[in-house]
């Protein structure tokens, strides 16, 4: 059975093309200027460019606005990011059909970070869905024409589910047992947290092939010192490999802030170029959030095509 | 056991201002087994609102200390309060929630005083010297699938399909790194049985209708109208 194919995203997938994905995120801001620039910055370069929800449970800017705006803007696909953190599933689906009518084709399922780590800790976290349960619905609505509770939904959305992944948890075992218990329900691409080992990479897309899913591989450059260093202090799990922290700090002192930046292009560009050589990933999601003019020279520098 | 903490005395002092005389009622089931709202504890409740009245000349307090066996039974609590509870303007209680709503549904009349704040359902956990939520409540227990640990409540979104990506070497990222993911230990437990089949699993949606409040249990209607 092939599966109806909707947006480029998965048409690139399906025709086994490596494929290159971005990320937008719209901040507290009622402009949606930076998002397009963004956008624009990506456009030819990436299928496709996520717009996150809320990322770190920071109360942003919605979505859904953004990604629509991306597409009839700029003529980027979105891939709308929907964390089940904020809204219960009747505003879920909801949105998703809202989702529908305005064009939008890919949707990433995520859970969402917890409350109690964003802007607003106070807030009453919903979690009526987790992301899995996201999925089956999103799979009820565009398979069946129906909603959770098998109610008929006129002119039905066509979307193409993806989910979240952790290449660097540990433990891993569970977080491949998860991805498996998804698949299972629909899920059609996978796009990981950042990794910044080859190895690691390397050994999820191994760990994970059994489940013939398209997995993009998250790269996610530095924009500056502070931000490796916070990575490397504060976000549990994530490995930056000795090598990478010192080209990128020999940079600074030789060059300052525009050489860093122009030794991401190095580091990143033969990451990406890694990813392509040494695993059967299926893409990479590039994640360069504030400095979108950079993906298009990594990927430039990694020489693919 | 329903898991109680003492609220602040400044709080206490200021809900029984008013009062000439307070009938100061503990409870003998959880709130004193946890050493919190017992008869000992009643009593030096008792003593400690008499100072302050005295400290801040605010002229004498009449007070009993005292406490009944399971505040949140009517019946148990009618016999061992009554007629007593007459004598005085307030009451004041060091049970848990359920414990402070029973007197209030028995005297109406009377000014209820809560001394305490009901926390959670939960245990002690005596080697990190700390009382642990352990159950929700929930009404549609799950504890088989996940090898008695609760996702619903010891995970901190209380997620069916877990872990999340807030995880790492098995800590949840809520408060901090040091709490335990749950869905790492379901995780861990499930494979020394060799049960990952329940861990892989697929759970769908919850129907919240069965957790949320206000429940009751018993004699439907309809059974009262047949009879």
């Amino acid at each position: 059975m092939t599966k109806p194919i909707y947006s480029d995203l998965m048409k690139q997938l399906s025709e086994g093309k490596f494929v290159f994905t971005g990320e937008l995120e719209p901040v507290k801001t009622t402009n949606l200027h930076e998002v397009l620039e963004g956008a624009k910055a990506l456009k030819g370069h990436v299928v496709a460019a996520n717009v996150t929800d809320n990322p770190t449970a920071f109360a942003y800017m919605n979505a859904l606005i953004p990604s629509y705006m991306i597409q009839k803007e700029v003529g980027l696909e979105a891939i709308y990011q929907m964390t089940t953190r904020d809204r219960n599933r009747i505003a879920l689906i909801s949105d998703l059909l809202a989702a529908a009518a305005v064009g939008i084709k890919n949707v990433l399922a995520l859970t969402g970070d917890h409350t109690t780590v964003g802007d607003h800790p106070q807030a009453k976290p919903v979690f009526d869905l987790d992301s899995a349960t996201l999925v089956r619905l999103i799979r009820k609505m565009v398979d069946e024409g129906i909603d959770l509770n098998n109610n008929k939904i006129e002119d039905p959305p066509k979307f193409h589910v993806g989910i979240g992944a952790n290449p660097n948890a540990d433990p891993l075992e569970p977080e491949i047992l998860k991805i498996e218990r998804k698949v299972k329900i629909g899920a059609e691409f996978v796009q990981t947290q950042c990794v910044y080992d080859i190895e690691r990479a390397k050994r999820f897309v191994e760990v994970t092939s059994y489940l013939n899913i398209p997995v993009l591989i998250g790269i996610a450059p530095f924009k500056s010192i502070a931000m490796m260093e916070w990575m490397v202090k504060y976000v549990p799990g994530i490995f930056v490999p000795d090598e990478i922290q010192q080209r990128l700090r020999k940079a600074k002192e030789k060059g300052g802030k525009e050489a860093v930046l122009q030794e991401n292009i190095e580091i990143f560009g033969a990451l990406v170029r890694e990813v392509r050589k040494t695993t059967k990933a299926d893409g990479v999601h590039l994640m360069a959030v504030g400095f979108e003019w950079i993906v298009p020279k990594v990927i430039e520098k990694s020489g693919i095509k | 056991m329903i898991i109680v903490q003492q609220k602040p005395l400044n709080e206490i002092f200021d809900m029984t201002r008013n009062f000439k005389s307070l009938l100061i009622v503990g409870c003998d089931g959880c709130a004193s087994v946890i050493q919190v709202g017992g008869e000992r504890q009643a009593e030096i409740l008792k003593t400690l609102l008499e100072m302050n009245r005295k400290l801040k000349g605010e002229g004498e307090l009449k007070a009993k200390a005292m406490s009944t066996l399971r505040q949140c039974d009517r019946q148990l609590t009618a016999s061992s309060l009554h007629p007593l509870v007459e004598d005085y303007d307030a009451v004041v209680s060091l049970a848990c929630g359920v414990g402070v709503q029973t007197l209030a549904d028995l005297y109406p009349v009377k000014v209820i005083v809560p001394a305490v704040d009901t926390e959670f359902i939960g245990m002690h956990d005596t080697k990190a010297e700390k009382f642990l939520e352990m159950c929700r409540a929930c009404g549609d227990c799950l504890l088989f699938e996940t090898s008695g640990v609760c996702p619903l409540t010891r995970c901190a979104k209380s997620l069916l399909n877990g872990p999340c990506g807030g995880q790492a070497k098995g800590k949840c990222e809520v408060g901090g790194w040091k709490r335990d993911c749950a869905w790492v230990l379901i995780y861990n437990r499930l494979k020394e049985k060799g049960h990952l089949d329940l861990f892989t699993k697929f759970r769908g949606e919850r129907d919240f209708r069965v957790s949320e409040p206000p429940r009751e249990l018993g004699r439907t209607e309809e059974k009262e109208g047949t009879q």
